[in-house]
């Protein structure tokens, strides 16, 4: 038993096991415990410090839950209409050829509002990368019913589940935008364990390097949880996602030119 | 030497954004304005300048490219008509909150609804009140000759990066389509540096660039607004346009902006030539309104008719000015029909001599 | 001086093209212009007009409900423009196809056969530069000179070759044109 331990003893360099990455800021997140988006936010952060492409990227971050993603990262970023962060991703790519640019949107917004402007930027194979999370569920306006939603899943506004003939089909927009030739990475990731979260960065790091290469639009989708929206707690959420949502929307590579 | 040419509105303003030195276009087609973009697709400005043009798959769209355009420093622009403005309120309200600069073009059609594709001046309110949700202003330019269609794209731009904020100019498809005789200024280099507000990737020696609108804590974004408001009080201080045309001696006046201003011009000549004294004041910048020079002058003449090719918009704002001290009335006509010359003195002669 | 025509015809006639190159001539003589073309709710039926003013002073409205001159192509043009001329003013008008003469007394009157002569030359293309030449006879408000420096202005490059045929389609309306009724 080491009962007389102190701070000191805990921070000294040599017991660091895990650090903040330096591209974030001291803002603390502000997800529920037990969301996806830190993780992801974080995988989009190392990438670019790993690349040392920071101080030539701009971020586009949507509305919904990361709306403040700019709070958290530490680089330049504009804050886009909702749906429109594609649209504001390519007036910025336009002018900055040489810079690079991703937009970071949620699934109400680029799967909903933003369709139009998603599948546009896509097939002019603007040269950006788009981190597409996708839930499920509208998170920041209390839970609401997604273009995601699952068949028969529960949402504030489909509380009896949704029925397809009256709300529609849940929108598998990634395969979708797999089809236009601007396009030349589409996959889809999870980061629910370690393994999917090193396979996520993996991705993500090719996204950007695809547009150091200008080789087109890459698109990474990550099927992510939302325990608050599910009402369910983080454990139970990921064991509900694993076994609902990849059945639906499979995990791994779409298209890879 | 000077370049003089025959040109239409729609394609004085497109050269004159070249010439200006604006980084990019975004639009989508629309009439009366479609000239705007084909005239510069035709001359290749990635070629002459380096600008960028882009046709957008909706006016949604194109204001949005411009919004993450001007977020970078750029000088953007874009144009539309009536219906398509209506689509990017949502896009300015978030251009004036982030408060960033661009220059948007709205040539004028008849509405409401998708209306016709003939000269309106019916966008008055939504161009001057604000448009979309929340306390803003656009600075709002009419131009009345193709002259000005093409110097107001360069002081658009101008008064857009004083204030950082979104300039209209608001015009209508018979400026639009009509051919003039341009004096073009010379060629203006593109710059090659951005604002220090400007995105552009944030170097280890600065803080972040961050444009947004968004703000979580009302006190702070009362205290945004106020700061806005100071700023609208500076523009209406500062900016005020208007030209006055036989107003020494006037005893009745019209006002009327852009088209219907060229149309009153003819109006004074054929009520001169009857004896009767009639003056034209022209609004330059409808927002800010010149409520002062109006006012002063209700003091010298009997009555004003206020002519508009609308149901009576800017009609409230003079009425503002004049403070019910004399008669003020409206003639318009709708949906793209333009009054003649004789038809407005005659309104003149019995609204507001005879009424 | 101060002119302002209405210049009226159907579609392909060349209506609008003329009106550029004449507002364009004027141009060239440092005048000013303006060129407005039917865009209102009366632009139906295949007619093309549009409005041209030149003048030295600065010019008012460019839209307009009387005028100095009329040129008139067709029937349909005739009929609605023929009451809009200032008494005293110029009509001049190709009478191919024209089977209600005008009637106006109070106007100067001229005929150009441009269609008929522009065919008998093998240039039918060139008939509106025959109307425009006749026109430039009766009121020679731009010179010669500067109509071909803004035919050169009005046409693209790869059109300059045809700007001798036009001129003397120009000439050839200067020689054709009579005038039926003088006031």
């Amino acid at each position: 038993m080491e009962e007389n331990i102190t701070l000191e003893d805990i921070i000294r360099p040599e017991n660091l096991v895990f650090q903040k990455t330096k591209l974030f800021t001291e803002k603390p997140l502000s997800y529920c415990p037990g969301c996806g988006h830190g993780v992801i936010h974080r995988l989009v952060l190392e990438v670019l410090e790993e690349m040392g492409i920071s101080e030539q990227t701009i971020g586009v971050a949507p509305v919904g839950c990361s709306v403040l993603a700019y709070e958290f990262m530490d680089i330049d970023m504009q804050q886009a209409a909702h749906g429109r962060a594609p649209a504001v991703a390519t007036g910025i790519k336009r002018v900055f050829p040489e810079k690079f640019v991703f937009t970071y949107q949620g699934d109400g917004d680029l799967a909903a509002i933003g369709t139009a402007e998603t599948i546009h930027a896509c097939n002019r194979g603007e040269n950006i990368t788009i981190i597409f999370v996708n839930n499920g569920i509208y998170g920041m306006t209390g839970g609401q019913m997604a273009p995601t939603t699952l068949p028969g899943m529960r949402a504030s506004t489909c509380p009896y589940g949704r029925d397809v003939k009256s709300m529609g089909h849940p929108l598998k927009i990634t395969e979708l935008i797999a089809q236009l030739p601007g396009t030349s990475f589409v996959t889809r990731q999870a980061v629910h364990t370690p393994g999917n979260v090193r396979k996520a960065k993996k991705a993500i790091l090719k996204a950007f390097q695809n547009q150091k290469e200008k080789k087109g639009l890459s698109f990474v989708e990550v099927v992510s949880n939302c325990n608050s929206g599910w009402k369910v707690s983080p454990v139970q959420a990921n064991k509900w996602m694993v076994e609902n949502m990849f059945p639906f929307y499979p995990l791994g590579d779409i298209k890879d030119v | 030497m000077k370049e003089l040419r025959l040109m239409k509105g729609n394609e004085a303003i497109a050269e004159a954004a070249i010439r200006c030195g604006a980084d990019a276009y975004f639009g989508y087609p629309i009439t009366p304005q479609s000239e705007v973009m084909e005239y510069l697709m035709a001359e290749r400005p990635e070629q002459r300048t380096g600008m960028v043009v882009l046709q957008a798959e909706s006016e949604v769209a194109s204001i949005n490219m411009i919004y993450g355009a001007a977020g970078c420093g750029k000088k953007a622009m874009t144009s539309s008509s009536s219906p398509g403005i209506s689509l990017m309120q949502e896009g300015l309200s978030y251009i004036a909150g982030a408060e960033l600069p661009c220059l948007v073009v709205n040539v004028v059609r008849g509405g409401p609804g998708l209306g016709t594709i003939q000269p309106s001046q019916a966008d008055y309110f939504q161009a001057t009140k604000g448009g979309g949700h929340g306390d803003y202003h656009l600075i709002v330019l009419a131009p009345a000759s193709v002259q000005e269609m093409c110097d107001f794209v360069k002081d658009g731009f101008d008064l857009a990066f004083q204030y950082r904020n979104p300039v209209m100019i608001l015009t209508d498809g018979a400026i639009g389509q009509m051919m003039e005789k341009v004096e073009l200024f010379e060629q203006i280099p593109r710059s090659e540096t951005q604002p220090e507000w400007a995105c552009v990737g944030k170097p280890a020696t600065r803080g972040r660039s961050i444009i947004t609108s968004l703000e979580l804590d009302p006190n702070r974004q009362e205290q945004f607004n106020l700061k806005l408001q100071k700023k609208y009080r500076e523009i209406e201080a500062k900016e005020v346009r208007y030209e006055k045309i036989q107003c020494d001696d006037a005893e009745y006046l019209f006002v009327a902006y852009g088209t219907s201003s060229r149309i009153c011009q003819k109006s004074v000549q054929l009520a001169r030539e009857k004896g009767i004294k009639v003056g034209l004041f022209r609004p330059i910048s409808l927002y800010p309104f010149p409520y002062e020079a109006i006012e002063s002058l209700s003091k010298q003449v009997k009555g004003i008719l206020s002519v508009e090719m609308s149901a009576g918009q800017m009609i409230e704002d003079i009425r503002l000015a004049v403070h019910d001290r004399i008669k003020v009335q409206h003639y318009g006509r709708f949906g793209g029909m333009m009054p003649v010359p004789s038809e407005i003195l005659q309104q003149l002669e019995t609204q507001i001599i005879g009424g | 001086m101060t002119e302002e025509i209405i210049i009226a015809g159907f579609g392909g006639q060349g209506v609008l093209s003329m009106g550029k190159i004449l507002a364009y001539s004027g141009v060239m003589q440092n005048q000013e212009v303006s060129w407005m073309p039917s865009y209102g709710p009366e632009m139906r039926g295949g007619t093309a007009n549009v409005t041209v003013i030149i003048s030295d002073e600065r010019i008012s409205s460019p839209i307009l409900n009387i005028f100095d001159t009329a040129i008139i192509l067709n029937q349909q043009s005739l009929d609605k423009f023929e009451k809009s001329i200032k008494p005293g003013g110029t009509l001049l008008y190709d009478d191919n196809g024209i089977t209600r003469p005008p009637t106006r007394k109070d106007i100067n009157i001229f005929l150009v056969q441009a269609a008929q002569e522009a065919a008998k030359m093998g240039m039918t293309k060139t008939m509106n530069m025959v109307v425009l030449g006749a026109y430039l006879k009766i009121k020679p408000v731009v010179q010669d000179k500067n109509v071909e420096a803004g035919l050169k202005k009005s046409l693209p490059a790869r059109h300059h070759n045809l700007i001798p045929e036009n001129m003397t389609a120009v000439e050839r309306g200067k020689e054709i044109v009579e005038q039926t009724q003088k006031v």
